[in-house]
């Protein structure tokens, strides 16, 4: 991949050695100049993403610099660094074409947003200039496992809506990978560079959420020494993942939908609008459409979510994925527990692969985690999972079968006193005689 | 040459400054060697801080901090992380969780801005040394030569604030892992 790179120009060396410092870990080819002379000596024959420059430098200031670039190079992105006193000029600088500015000391967090902005532009303007060829392939999606048609249609369908905006609900049973579809969508959409923010709302309580996803002032109560932006602040020019929807209280569903509304809220305590521009992705393991016919969610909010949905089928649907899950987990807990790779014995193998799977992939990922933990370290075997019965068995043998082994055991603690084992089995005398005559049972 | 993977490290030091949180340090150190496969040592620091203290910003220069570890607790073939509680910055920006040296041997993290009740939640203290553990990782993976990185997930995501940090795994991504392995 190409390295974007930038040019700093500051007077102050240890402002220049600080911002090198942080544009490196961030990926960035960097270069500094001490001055605007030298810096248009360097950009005579090397070319910048993105050029930082200090408004405030001795002989040519920024202001200055940013004409005679912009002159040369009328698309080249400047961001102007203005000290606290300067602003007045930092308008100035927009007027002349600078690509925004920055008050120093900056937060961390608005210099990495003002870079992707600035980022965003570059990519677009590479777009213009070449034509670019549709990137069909998807991204990050490696950790996607699963060559069923269920895996393959799922991964259709995140394509075709991941570069839209439009709102998507994913459902499915718990831990068939809701989530893990959620992030391959923000990965392959035009926001990734932005954050995708998480919320899971079954987790917190009403007034917890409320601060989670609008955040709070400064002093909005006792205790918050610090301004907190929330999730949907966070989540601007971004994603925000809602998982487990369907939990939320009916107050939280009227705030929602009128946040999706109007793209903009207020933090708690606070009387500023603050507006973000994120895109909405949901999970529920819920069918979201019979609570609306309960009542117990909000129909207009649930067409605002359900623009698309993508349904993620259980993992006993899609059995051949099985194996390709096992060796992935396999893979990847040995590696994390810094054992030798084991390989799972042919009878395990095929008990996974007859078992239901209630807990999806997420028990499957558990009972191999297990196994690694507790097995040889060599192969995993049947006994090292710890799925006690195969479920072959059909529903009315193993109900009587659990009956009939339930009284013996209750007559046997009581030695065959009818009375009170009718008691403790919370029977009649007569029943359960009749039991014990049904299932032959014997002192 | 830089020495960069971790073949070539047999060692990562920490040296904490300040912190009495013994069970944060074991943490810190056991999860640390499992997750470079390498020995990790704990030293306390005696080293005064008064002298990295700036008075207008109320706050420790982390420039100088990360000076100073490099200068008198590296050592040869191995990493070394300054561990601190207390509020850095550096001269540009407002605060810093840590920072590294890209490729080199010394970094710096500190908890201080890791806690949850500094910015009025009054939740769950446990997610502390995850956090903690994560921005160590985290620098000492840029001392190891990596950049942000871009998987969803990966401990080497960039990450401004402490809700940023909560998103990401205390691990690399298999991309960063093999550059680390290699
Ligand atoms: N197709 C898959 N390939 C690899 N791992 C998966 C897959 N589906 C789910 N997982 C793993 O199973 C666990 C549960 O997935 P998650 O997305 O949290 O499920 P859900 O949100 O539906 O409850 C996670 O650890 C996830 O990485
Ligand atoms: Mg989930
Ligand atoms: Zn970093
Ligand atoms: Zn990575």
């Amino acid at each position: 991949m190409k390295k974007n790179s930038i040019l700093i120009v500051d007077d102050e060396a240890s402002v220049r050695d600080s911002l090198y410092n942080w544009f490196l870990e961030d990926g960035f080819e960097v270069s500094c100049a001490e001055d605007a002379s030298k810096a248009l000596k360097i950009l005579d024959h090397e070319h910048f993403d993105i050029i930082l420059a200090d408004i405030k430098m001795p002989g040519m200031d920024g202001l200055e610099l940013l004409r005679r670039i912009k002159q040369i190079k009328p698309d080249a992105i400047i961001i102007i660094i203005t000290a606290f006193a300067t602003v007045d000029t930092a308008v100035q600088a927009l007027k002349d074409g600078a690509f925004d500015y920055v008050t120093k000391p900056f937060d961390p967090d608005d210099l990495s947003h003002l870079i992707r902005n600035a980022l965003r532009q570059v990519s677009l303007k590479e777009e213009n200039e070449t034509l670019r060829e549709r990137v069909s392939a998807l991204e990050q999606v490696e950790d996607i496992i699963g060559e069923s048609q269920a895996v393959k249609k799922m991964l259709t369908e995140v394509e075709q809506v991941a570069q839209s905006n439009t709102s998507v609900i994913i459902t499915g049973e718990s831990g068939t990978g809701k989530e893990l579809i959620a992030k391959a969508i923000h990965a392959n959409s035009l926001r990734k560079f932005f954050p995708l923010v998480s919320v899971h709302c079954g987790a917190l309580t009403e007034s917890l959420l409320e601060s989670e996803l609008f955040g709070h002032e400064k002093g909005a109560f006792t205790g918050a020494v610090y301004t907190r932006k929330g999730r949907f602040e966070m989540a601007d020019n971004g994603t925000i993942f809602l998982d487990e929807i369907a939990t939320i209280s009916s107050k939280m569903q009227v705030e929602l939908l009128r946040v999706l509304e109007s793209k903009s809220f207020v933090r708690v305590g606070g009387n500023k609008t603050i507006t973000s521009d994120f895109r909405v992705i949901c999970a529920t393991n819920r069918d979201l459409k019979k609570m609306v016919n309960e009542g117990s969610f909000r129909e207009d909010l649930y067409y605002r979510l359900n623009v698309v949905n993508i349904n993620v089928p259980p993992l006993r649907e899609r059995k051949d994925d099985i194996p390709l899950l096992v060796n992935y987990f396999i893979a990847k807990y040995c590696k994390s527990m810094s054992r030798p790779l084991v390989n799972m014995e042919a009878a395990a193998m095929k008990r996974l692969q007859d078992y239901d799977f209630p807990g999806n992939v997420r028990e499957l990922e558990n009972i191999i985690e297990r196994a690694i933990v507790v097995g040889n370290g060599k192969e995993i075997k049947l006994r090292d999972l710890p799925l006690s019965k195969p479920v072959t068995l059909s529903k009315t043998e193993s109900l009587n079968d659990l009956e009939k082994q339930h009284i013996a055991q209750v007559l046997t603690k009581y030695s065959w006193n009818i009375s009170r084992a009718a008691q403790a089995l919370g029977i009649d005398r007569v029943t359960l005689y009749n039991k014990i005559k049904k299932y032959d049972l014997k002192q | 040459m830089a020495i960069n993977t971790m073949k070539q490290v047999n060692q990562i030091n920490l040296i904490s400054f300040g912190i009495t949180d013994k069970a944060l340090l074991e943490i810190l150190r056991a999860e640390i060697a499992r997750i470079f496969s390498c020995k990790v040592n704990h030293k306390e620091a005696r080293t005064e801080l008064g002298q990295f203290f700036d008075g207008a910003r109320r706050q420790y220069n982390a420039d100088s901090l990360l000076q100073m570890v490099d200068q008198n607790y590296s050592k040869a073939e191995s990493k070394t992380v300054g561990l601190f509680q207390v509020d850095l910055f550096i001269p540009i920006l407002t605060y810093i969780f840590g920072q590294a040296y890209l490729n080199g041997s010394s970094a710096v993290a500190s908890g201080y801005r890791l806690v949850d009740e500094r910015y009025g939640i009054k939740t769950n203290r446990q997610n502390y040394p995850e956090r903690f553990l994560k921005e160590v990782i985290h620098e000492l993976g840029h001392n190891f030569g990596l950049i942000h990185c871009r998987n969803i997930g990966c401990v080497m995501q960039a990450s401004t604030y402490v809700e940023d940090i909560d998103l990401k795994n205390a691990d690399f991504c298999p991309v960063c892992r093999k550059q680390l392995e290699q």
